[in-house]
């Protein structure tokens, strides 16, 4: 397979530099907190200064140090929740999708019941049997995440599979005798890749999503800091009814700007698909560079190439 | 008719499933759970109460594991979800009272959203690559905030600062409940930032969604043969987009599990009775036996929902109506 080659829209580019800067957040955060996200030693309530950035809590915490620190404890539920889920309905997906009949019956049962029942209620009832050791530690937490969220990939991925499963480069490698696990592995996998990295991206973001929630709801450790108990302490403390803006919006914020990356990114994905939905992201500029009318026309798919698109812009420069 | 019973096994089996977890996850928590929770409510234990708990776990019955679970389905058969912890009444009481007020919100809102996203996303499908475009990252944004964390917002700049809408609670506590005009009218008002809320939340998926196929519709030989015919602008959008709802109707069933997680917490923000308040007030007070009735009666309304959505399907498209359709 030819090296994957992701339409390069402004809208993908936002969304890949968002995701960007967030991933570079997880790795520097902690090290970058001017103060000790949980000491106490400043005086409560100050709006945002100079000192500090984004003011403090009622209890005189650093809100900026705050945002930095727990930027790592929200993206490590999430990525491992998103990851354990992927694999899990690559799993599912392709061995319903490729095996078929009494397995894939099975299979497909499981995940469409996983889709059914309502994911925060029954997340939120396992994690409240669950001890204290456990509701801090972020890979439990991600464990259970990943058990609520890993359906809905697996049935995109076995449609995509079952699509596979006929065509002629997967029936001579079991013609020539492969193991029917090499064929899933080897042969089917690499070409579900697009859709494989439109549900991680997806599933990060649901993680994200549900990892806040809990914790916003006062179910995950509120020692930990993430963007989640932030909120938790800030609605704790009444800030929205106090006007402390500064307080609640900061992680609210953050979580709406990693999301809307991961869904600009997805577009390009989607569009990477489906080459219908490419032409229609093209701007005004680039149609009118690589010679295709204003407005689409009715009854045929364009096709924008690349290279037109791009020497019309150094031509416009 | 294949299609329907299929569906409706499905949702049987989920039932059971959850039921099932719902029966086995206090059964499963390690140590003396009991003791616990005695332990937390020190001084206000009553024997009624250490009652309710050790029914909640299992503790106390000498019963096998078997004679439990078949017990407890006779018990869900009689409409009895056990005795709330804090409240000292039962659960299946408490639940009725705040039922129809989520069932009302999210009801609303999920319908609402559909029309508005569905319509929204035939006309941006239509005129896709002009200035309309600009709508979906604002779209999306709006998407990847969470709900509550919108209601916030929400509820502090038109509720409490340009005073636009009235806030907390369900209807206003000048009025008495019943079926009146001045009630009805408070109950409006009351939940039009809620449901604004949930639906800004929400919307943005049934739009990318519907714009998504309408691009892909307008390709489609019989769009090119109804311009060309002749037809007004408005009939030819008209047609292709009622060919591109189709994939958005069957996925509604899905997305009401989804929108309603995320309402449950707008609820908590806006103070809503419904059920979504109760369950956090429950797990706040770790009352086990009010946090599963709620998880069961929110799982069973869903399932019933999705049916509602499945019929919807079934009667909107022909082609599910046919023997050779699974």
């Amino acid at each position: 397979m030819s090296a994957v080659r992701l339409p390069r829209s402004p809208k993908v580019l936002v969304g890949a530099g968002l995701v960007a800067f967030f991933a570079v957040l997880t790795v520097v955060g902690p090290w970058l907190a001017p103060y000790n996200p949980s000491a106490t030693s400043f005086p409560a309530n100050l709006r945002p200064s100079s000192g500090h950035w984004l003011g403090t809590t009622a209890l005189g915490q650093d809100i900026f140090s705050q945002l930095l620190v727990g930027a790592r404890a929200t993206m490590i539920v999430a990525i491992v929740a998103g990851v354990v889920a992927t694999i899990l309905s690559v799993t599912v997906g392709v061995a319903a999708g490729y095996l078929g009949g009494r397995t894939d019956d099975g299979l497909s049962l499981m995940s469409n019941v996983f889709l059914a029942i309502p994911g925060l209620p029954l997340l939120i009832v396992i994690d409240s049997y669950l001890p204290a050791g456990g509701r801090s530690n972020s890979f439990v937490i991600g464990l259970i995440i990943s058990l609520t969220g890993w359906a809905w990939g697996a049935r995109v991925l076995r449609a995509q599979t079952m699509s596979l499963r006929n065509r002629d480069f997967v029936e001579a490698s079991r013609i020539i005798g492969e193991s029917r696990f090499r064929i899933m592995m080897f042969e089917i996998a690499p070409n579900l890749l697009p859709v494989l990295a439109s549900s991680l991206l997806f599933t990060i973001l649901y993680s994200i999503g549900a990892y806040v929630t809990l914790a916003y709801v006062g179910l995950t450790s509120t020692a930990v800091w993430n963007w989640g108990t932030m909120l938790y302490w800030a609605q704790a403390n009444n800030a929205p009814l106090a006007n402390q803006w500064w307080w609640f919006v900061p992680p609210g914020v953050c979580i709406a700007l990693i999301g809307t990356g991961l869904a600009l990114m997805n577009f390009g994905i989607d569009e990477f698909i489906n080459p219908r939905l490419r032409s229609a992201g093209l701007s005004g500029r680039v149609r009118r560079a690589s010679g295709l009318p204003r407005r689409p026309r009715l009854g045929y798919t364009p096709v924008a190439r690349a290279s037109a698109a791009r020497a019309a812009k150094v031509g416009a420069q | 008719m294949r299609m329907l019973g299929r569906r409706l096994s499905l949702y049987l089996v989920t039932a059971w499933v959850a039921i099932t977890v719902n029966f086995l996850l206090p059964r499963m928590m390690p140590g003396n759970p009991v003791q616990q929770l005695i332990g937390k409510l020190t001084g206000r234990v009553t024997p009624q109460q250490v009652h309710a708990i050790e029914l909640a776990f299992g503790i106390g019955l000498h019963q096998n594991l078997w004679d439990q679970y078949i017990g407890y389905w006779h018990q869900l058969f009689l409409g009895n979800l056990g005795v709330s912890i804090t409240l000292s009444v039962p659960v299946s009481s408490v639940l009725a009272s705040a039922v129809p007020w989520t069932v009302g919100l999210i009801g609303v809102s999920t319908v609402l959203s559909f029309l508005l996203g569905t319509f929204a996303g035939a006309l941006l499908g239509w005129f896709r690559g002009s200035r309309l475009d600009s709508v979906i990252p604002v779209a999306t944004f709006f998407q990847a905030v969470p709900y509550f964390f919108l209601g916030t917002v929400m509820l502090l700049v038109f509720g409490s600062d340009l005073h636009l809408f009235p806030v907390l609670g369900a209807y206003s506590q000048s009025v008495t409940p019943g079926w009146h005009w001045d009630f009805i009218f408070s109950l409006v008002r009351y939940g039009e930032l809620p449901v604004i809320t949930i639906v800004l939340s929400s919307v943005a998926g049934w739009m990318l969604g519907m714009r998504n196929m309408m691009i892909t519709m307008i390709a489609e030989d019989f769009v090119l043969m109804a311009v060309a015919k002749g037809l007004p602008r408005r009939k030819v959008i008209m047609h292709a987009a009622r060919n591109a709802v189709l994939p958005s109707v069957a996925n509604l069933s899905l997305a009401i599990g989804l929108v309603v997680s995320g309402a449950l917490l707008v609820e908590l923000v806006f103070n809503y009775p419904g059920v979504g308040n109760l369950l956090l007030q429950a797990v706040l007070n770790e009352d086990y036996p009010l946090i599963q009735g709620i998880f069961l009666v929110i799982t069973l309304t869903v399932l019933v929902a999705n049916l509602l959505a499945d019929v919807f399907y079934f009667v909107l498209d022909p082609r599910t109506r046919t023997e050779a359709a699974v």
